[in-house]
This record gives structure tokens, sequence and C-alpha cells, in this order.
């Protein structure tokens, strides 16, 4: 287990020029605001082409027979590819990780051949001067399908009489797991008692507000293909183009500027945009595919869509021995490529209960092929089905032994005292702070008075509910989540810093900004181990030409994984620099230190700026001795060795009110206590938290994709679909409890989902608060209306 | 099939720069606004007049470019996130967003702040309830909304304590 010097990291980050845990402003917010951002769709190329796709109307359909002579006659149309056409090119990809063992998935093309397997599989391309006309053309391309019976509801896509969705496996089976400590059945039937319950969990997608969209740039002179993605893994996708279109990787450049949300959606590989790549390198002329709404619903990953059965056991005072969950998820045709589609439900498995002291543990996750859009990894996978599971169970044994609930988690979750220590389930923690984060939270609710206003309220019909949840979180992933299955995705990451000739620092890094702030703690970070002004910090992301090798920003990684890289080349060039300073002042490094921009002796103002240091370096090698050589550009890398994850941990509360005439919830308060390790920049940790939270209860009580019965998503539109809006949120207060890992100098563990996966099971268990007097009890999310008015019996 | 295809002149200003075009008649203003007049600080969303993000002000009022024609605009005066930019006209909203942190990917933010502009032209002194309610037609993914309400909050209160 690593282990970093103590004192060190205090005189660092306690320094009084250090950045480290203030709340500055993002330096690249600025020009967002005034409409200089530059999104992919902003892009134009010279002599640039737009892609239209006709998707397959049918969930499940053989495509007999194509024609494209009426499209192709059409103004401004350039070209018109089929599927078999593109996969002359491209080959196919299997988004399969040999570690999910018996994981299955047949090779993907990126449009459909012979069969379309959902609604909105891409199938012709149309590529034409501008949009307008391919889309235009799009409308003229006549496709003759024969519909094929489809398979759509998870629970029954194993059933002998569903339609198998590919012929070559013998059923629908994508995935199966189980984890097992062996004393489930034994503490089941010793216990006091054993509560039970089915959740179920809707269908949603991401909805970022800029769709997804790709300009490939290939150039036949230099064989080389400039891709303009808004992503979140740039070195990723570099591999995925170059191996599917049989380009050298090196010659492949992915550039990344903005990003209009992205929250885990932009990270897979879609056909469409795959397939826009092989159009440039068919036509030699740049290509643009932008995804339109309607197109984002039926192509852009889904997530959720889970049936989690659980059984708890709890002794007389209300402390759990046994968790039992049975986990069945529907991804659609395929599992994704690289990232697989079987991580949601693993994740459940490895991580439901994991606050808590049981021993005895028991679960099983199934994963089945579906004609429906595919599901994969949206912002906190798998954790909130995880959390919302066993802290509605933690509830309902709560409710049965009048425990409070507050009270049931203090005698429940594991002290934090107890580290390190490993799950049933077989994670190991190496430092949490459980019982803190509950009680920061239970003092920042003001949960006493909340509990005493309830009561008042429940006398004047008034039915308020009060919602507890704690979690852990994945973060800073080691190659144990992907690498180990045979993924190209790194969970390593670089930074190549530069003392430039002026004076400044340009730090490059391999993890990626979408909005969330990471361009900002870097420059935090760096400038605190330089020992110079933020200002003079200018922070390189998204360039896999100009970046070193990393894996992006995904699972929370960005700050702790990435961080951490550019506190080590940091420190590095900063001994590097002292080293020529000592030559320049004809004294040695150990004396010197960086100040206010300055290499000065140490206690001293004494020396010379950061500027004419560079200066004598780059342009007056001359003064310097001969057998002296000064390095101003360093590069270090880091991964997390010691762990598989770094998890974090926080508690969440929330107040709400459920109207039982109409079943209307309406929140009236949420809080967060988030222990991500150090804290770079509170106010961006707490934007996380909130802006987790809100997407969280889109989950809970909005957003569900609406399928019918063949296979048709409903609810495809914006004004359909239901997201959070402003006047139904409420106000989110945050606080922090800070337990800096030991995995790294920095200390930082990931804060970008905990908001997401704590929040569901909040809002259910308040609910459930509110509903108890009146007998009754929500299980399923979304939790609407309609679905309250069930529970309460006033609508069959 | 030729309905579509036909061009219609126009003649606009557009962030106080008048200008004579000719628009093809199906090109909604937000399309023009971008690929016309690579005016890209204008963003589409949803194409549908959900999500707010294309909001530009015709005339003095806000309205949702994408549901609009660019050839209805013949004869009006457009304003984008640009010209209220390079006009310094919502300086205070911008450094107040920067401030509290109301943006992080930024595709909503011109939409979010030309509505912010509108309302408090309207009103002096809106509360936070009256601010989450004016932003129902804007879809913000990331903030939660909270830091948004902030910051217009916190204009308002600076304006009218002047």
């Amino acid at each position: 287990m690593s282990e970093f010097d103590e004192t060190a990291r205090t005189l660092l980050f306690d320094a009084p020029n250090s950045y480290v845990g203030r709340s500055v402003t993002r330096p690249n917010a600025r020009r967002l605001t005034q409409g200089r951002g530059q999104y992919v769709d902003d892009i134009v190329l010279p002599r640039m082409l737009n892609v239209a796709y006709v998707r397959s109307p049918h969930a499940h359909a053989k495509i007999v027979k194509i024609g494209t002579k009426k499209a192709a006659a059409m103004p401004g149309v350039m070209r018109i590819v089929t599927g078999a056409e593109i996969a002359m090119v491209c080959k196919p990809y299997v988004g399969v990780l040999t570690h999910l063992q018996g994981m299955r998935s047949p090779p993907q093309y990126t449009l459909a051949v012979d069969v379309a397997r959902w609604q909105g599989e891409p199938v012709v391309a149309v590529v034409a001067q501008s949009r307008a006309e391919a889309e235009d053309a799009v409308e003229m391309v006549e496709i003759v399908y024969e519909e094929l019976p489809a398979a759509l509801d998870a629970e029954r896509a194993l059933d002998p009489s569903e339609p198998k969705i590919h012929p070559e496996f013998d059923s629908n089976l994508c995935f199966q797991r189980t984890v097992d400590t062996g004393g489930v059945d034994a503490a089941m039937s010793s216990a006091h008692l054993v509560v039970e319950d089915t959740i179920r969990f809707g269908r949603h997608t991401g909805v970022t507000m800029e769709p997804r969209a790709i300009v490939a740039d290939y150039n036949p002179a230099e064989e080389s293909m400039t891709v303009y993605h808004c992503g979140q893994s740039p070195h990723m996708m570099q591999g995925i183009i170059a191996s599917r279109l049989s380009l050298d990787e090196h010659r492949v450049r992915i550039v990344v500027r903005d990003v209009g949300g992205s929250f885990g959606i932009k990270i897979h590989t879609y056909g469409d945009e795959i397939a826009a790549c092989a159009l440039s390198l068919m036509l030699g002329r740049p290509v643009k595919f932008a995804a339109d709404r309607y197109e984002s619903f039926l192509s852009d990953i889904h997530a959720r869509d889970h049936r989690v059965k659980a059984r708890l056991a709890v002794d007389r005072d209300g402390n759990m021995t046994a968790l039992e969950i049975d986990d069945l998820t529907g991804v659609g045709p395929y599992s994704m490529f690289p990232r697989s589609s079987g991580v949601e439900c693993n994740q459940i498995l490895n991580l439901t209960g994991g606050p808590y002291k049981h021993k005895e543990y028991r679960a099983k996750g199934t994963v089945v092929f579906q004609n429906k859009n595919m599901m994969c990894q949206y912002r906190a996978v798998g954790h909130p089905i995880a959390v919302a599971v066993a802290e509605h169970m933690v509830d309902q044994a709560a409710a049965k032994l009048r425990i409070d609930p507050a009270e049931m988690r203090r005698r429940n979750l594991i002290p934090d005292d107890a580290y390190p220590c490993k799950s049933p389930s077989g994670m190991r923690f190496e430092a949490l702070s459980h019982q803190r984060c509950l009680e920061k939270l239970l003092a920042l609710m003001k949960y006493d008075e909340l509990r005493g206003e309830q009561a008042e309220l429940r006398k004047k019909g008034v039915y308020r509910g009060i919602g507890l949840s704690s979690f852990i979180e994945v973060t800073n992933p080691s190659p144990m989540f992907y690498g180990v299955g045979g993924a190209r995705i790194a969970a390593q990451d670089g930074c190549t810093i530069k003392l430039d000739a002026s004076g400044a620092i340009v730090a490059a890094t391999g993890v990626t900004e979408q909005g969330q702030g990471t361009e900002t703690i870097m420059a935090q970070i760096a400038a605190t181990a330089l020992g110079v002004e933020m200002s003079c910090v200018k922070v390189l992301t998204g360039d896999t030409d100009k970046v070193p090798y990393g894996g992006g920003t995904w699972a929370s990684r960005a700050a702790g994984i990435g961080g951490e890289a550019v506190l080590q080349a940091g420190l590095a060039l900063k001994h590097n620099i002292l080293e020529a300073g000592a030559v320049i002042l004809k004294t040695n490094a150990s004396d010197l230190d960086i100040a206010d921009g300055k290499v000065v002796r140490k206690g001293t103002e004494q020396g010379i700026t950061l500027a004419e240091l560079a200066r004598i370096c780059y342009y007056r090698g001359n003064e310097l001795p001969v057998d002296f050589q000064p390095e101003l550009v360093v590069t270090r890398h880091y991964r997390v060795k010691d762990y598989a994850f770094v998890f974090s941990n926080g508690a969440q509360g929330c107040s709400l009110e459920v109207d039982p005439d109409t079943g209307f919830v309406k929140l009236l308060k949420m809080w967060c206590v988030d222990d991500c390790g150090r804290v770079i920049n509170p106010k961006l940790v707490e934007e996380q938290a909130r802006g987790g939270i809100v997407q969280g209860i889109g989950g809970a009580l909005y957003e569900h994709c609406l399928y019918d019965e063949r296979g048709q998503l409903l609810n495809a539109t914006m004004a359909d679909y239901l997201v959070p809006m402003a006047a139904e949120m409420p106000d989110i207060e945050c606080a922090h409890v800070e337990t800096p890992t030991k995995t790294s100098m920095l200390g930082a563990k990931g804060a970008g989902e905990a908001g997401t996966g704590g929040a569901p099971a909040a809002i259910m268990n308040a609910v459930n608060d509110a509903l108890r007097p009146l007998g009754a009890k929500v299980t399923s999310q979304p939790i609407t209306p309609e679905m309250v008015l069930r529970a309460l019996g006033k609508v069959n | 099939m030729n309905a579509p295809l036909e061009t219609v002149e126009i003649e606009v200003t557009v962030n106080g720069e008048r200008m004579k075009r000719s628009v093809p008649a199906r090109v909604n203003l937000a399309d023009f606004l971008r690929n016309e007049l690579e005016l890209t600080g204008t963003h589409l969303g949803c194409e549908h007049g959900v999500c707010g993000a294309c909001t530009v002000r015709v005339d003095g009022e806000i309205v949702r470019s994408c549901l609009m024609f660019a050839a209805q605009a013949d004869g009006c005066k457009v304003d984008t996130v640009e010209g209220l930019s390079d006009s310094r006209e919502i300086e205070e909203l911008q450094s107040a967003f920067v401030l509290t942190n109301a943006l992080q990917c930024g595709f909503c933010t011109p939409g979010v702040l030309m509505a912010a502009q509108a309302l408090l032209r309207d009103e002096t002194n809106p509360t936070r309830e009256r601010i989450r309610e004016y932003l129902s037609g804007n879809y913000c993914r990331c903030t939660g909304y909270q830091a948004i309400v902030d910051a217009i909050e916190a204009v308002a209160k600076a304006r009218a304590g002047r």
C-alpha cells in the first residue's frame, strides 16, 4: 500500500498560497456565457458533407430490400450506403468483457445488416451536401421490411417461447453472475424478522442538452483521420476508430472541444458515429453527423430498467444479519461496445448493502437481450438501484420494528474506525466515514425538528415524508474495471507539464472537461504543486495529439487519477526548475523554493522570476555550465494500484410532501453530505452533488422511456419525456466530510456520481415515510402520481 | 417538392448589423443564425420549442428561434448572445453566472441568459420561486438549477440596490 508522507501533504495543501480547498471560479466558464463555446455541430470544415440515417421503424424486422434510386436522385445527394457496404471497410465489434465470465454478445455492425433489432437502429446512410438535403433524401429511401416478433419484456426474455434475437445463441441470455457468502439461508431462518419486496426501476436516458455529434475528416494523402467528437474518452475512441477502420492508430487524432453534457452517454461506440468515420474514409472528405433529438431518444444509450427482488434479515434490535437480492435487467439487442452492458448489473451485485455490517449476502444478476434500444453505463452506473434497494429494505425493517430510520442506520452502518475492511460481496474499503456523514447530515437537516414538524402537520392531514440514504460510490477505478476484461480503456492517466519561455505553466492532461470543472481543478493542483498563481497556468485537454495517454473522464476518475498525475508532474517540474535555479543562482536546489512566480532563496524574496529563468534556459544556454541541461518539460503518470476502486461515501436526506388526493409529490428540500476525500474545490464538488441529485430526482420521479407492445418508444420527444425543471426542483444543501485516500498524495476521491447514486433512495424512502400512516407503499420508480394513487388504492 | 426550396428575400438587423439575405423558405431562424451568419452561440437542443437552448430576442421579445422561420424575421431586429455580450447588456448576469457556477457544460446557458435578462427587465425583485417558474421553459441537465437561481437573484438584488 502506498503511503504518502503526511507532513509533505500538510506543507503543500495547507500552505497559504495553496489553491487546494478553495472555491475558485472556472476560468473557462466566461466564454461559454458569451456563446463562444465550440461544440461539434459548430464546426464546419472545407468540403464537408453531412450524413443522415434511415432508421428501422420496427423493433425487430428482416430487411428484405433496400431501394435507393429515388433518394439518389435528390438534390445534393452524394452517396447512399447500406450496412453491408459499410461493413466492407468497417469491422464489427463485440461488447464483451472477458472478466464478466460467460458474457456473450454477437458481432455488431455500425448499420443493421439483414436484420434490424431495435426501433431506431440505423440501416442506411445518406450523405449529402447539406444536412437538410440528406434528411430530405432519407425520406425517399425505400426499404421493404418483414416484421419479426419482438422480445421486449425482460421478465419473459428467457422463456423458450420468446422470439430469439440472435439465431447463434440458444436463448436471450447475455450474462449471469452470483455472489454467495454461504450462510444466507441459515441467517434468514434464524432471523427475528425478514422483510421482502420487489423493487422496479424504469428505463431512462441521459438527455444531454447537446445531442451526439461527430465530424470525421479523413485525409487520403496521409492516410490520417481527424475526428472532432463530443465525448469523454478521446484515447479510447482513437483506438476504436483505428481498429474498426484498419487505420494506423497514431494517424487517428481525436479532438474533443466543448461537450454539451455527457453523463456517460457519450462514452460508448455508436454505429452512426463510426459509420460517419467510415463514410469520410470512403469519400475522402469531411463528414458530419449530428443527431436530432428524436434520434437521441432512439439511439443514445438508455439506462437502469431493473427488477430487483430483495430480502433482508434483522435481529430483534434491528441489526442486519443477511441480505439477498435477485436483479434482472434487459439491455437491448447487443451488449454495448467496448464497456459492455453487463457492468450496471455487476455493480448492483457488488454494491448493494455496501455501507452496512451484515455478514451474509447472496446476489444473483441476470442480463437479457431484448428488442429495445441498447442499455449501458449512465451516470452512477448501478448505484441508484443498489442504494435504493438496500435503503428501502432498511427502512422496511425499521418500520416493522418501530425503530427510527436514523437510529436504524446508526446501528447498522460500518463504524468509522473499522477500516480497512471488506464487504460481503468482496469490495475492499480503505477508509470511509458513514457514521460521521450520517450525523453531519442529521444536524444539517435539523432532523429532530423536521420529525416534530411532520407529526404536527399529520394532525392537520398534511403528509410530509422524510427519507435518508447512506451510500458508497465507486471512484478512481484501477485497471480491474475494464482493462482486466480486455477493453482498451486506460485506467492510468498522464500529465505533461512545462514551463514555457514566458514563465507560464502549460499542463496537458488525459482527462477531459464536460463542464464539471476538470480544467479548473487541474490548474489549482498544478499551481499548488509549483507555487505559482493559477492565472499563469493553462490546461490542455481533449486532443490525442497533444495530451498524454489517458482514460478520459468516467467513473468519477478525473480528479482522483488525472489530478494525481498533474500533482506528480507539477512536483517533478518544480524539482527541475529549482535545479536550474540553483545553477543560475549558484546555490543548492534544497535552499530554494518557488513563491509568487519567483525562484527564491527560502525565507527570502531574493531570486529570479520564472520568466527570467525560462529566458536563460531557452535562449541563453551559453550562460549555463556546459554540463548542465535544463529539462523544463516533464511527464508523470498515475494509476490506482492498491485497490480495485477507491470508494467514496456519503449520506442524503429528503423532505417532501405527498398529496394523497392527486398523488403529486412536492420536493421541499434535499441535503447531501459527501466524503470525496480531499476536496480540491468545494463549490465544484457541491455543484456536482446538486446536478447529480437532480438527475437522480429525474429517475426517481419523472423520467421513463415508455415502450408499447410492439417495441415502439412512445415518448421520444422532450415534450413527452419528463425531466426535472427549475420550478419543481428544491434547494439542495451540501456539506463535506474529508477522508483523504492514502492511495495518492493528492488524496482526492471522485465526486461526480454520488448525487445521482443516493437521491432515488432518499426520495423513495421519503415518499413511503409520507404514505406509511395511510397504509400505502411504492416500490417502483419513477414514482408518478398514478403510482402513488395506485398504492393508495385510489386507482386500479 | 419545390415549395421548401423556394427562397425569400429578407432584410434583418442582427445584433445591430443590417443585412439583406436570400433564405430558403423552410429555414428556421436558428439554422439561419447558426449556419448562414455563423452565430453559433445559439444552440439547438430539441428543434421543437421545448428546451429553450435556442432562445433569442426578436424585436425585444424572447422567442424560440427553432420555431420561427428566418423569413418571418424580415424587417425585425434580432439579438443573440453574441450581440448582448458585445454590447455588455448582460455582463452582470454573465459575471454572476461565473461566480456562482451557474453553468457547467454551457450548452443551455445562452438561452438561460436570454430568459434571465427578459425576466429582470420586466420584474425588478423576483422571488426565487418566481425565477424558477420563469425558467420553466429552459432545460438544464447539469446544474440542478439552484446556482442559476442564485445568480439571477444576486443580479436582481444588486440592481434593486442601486
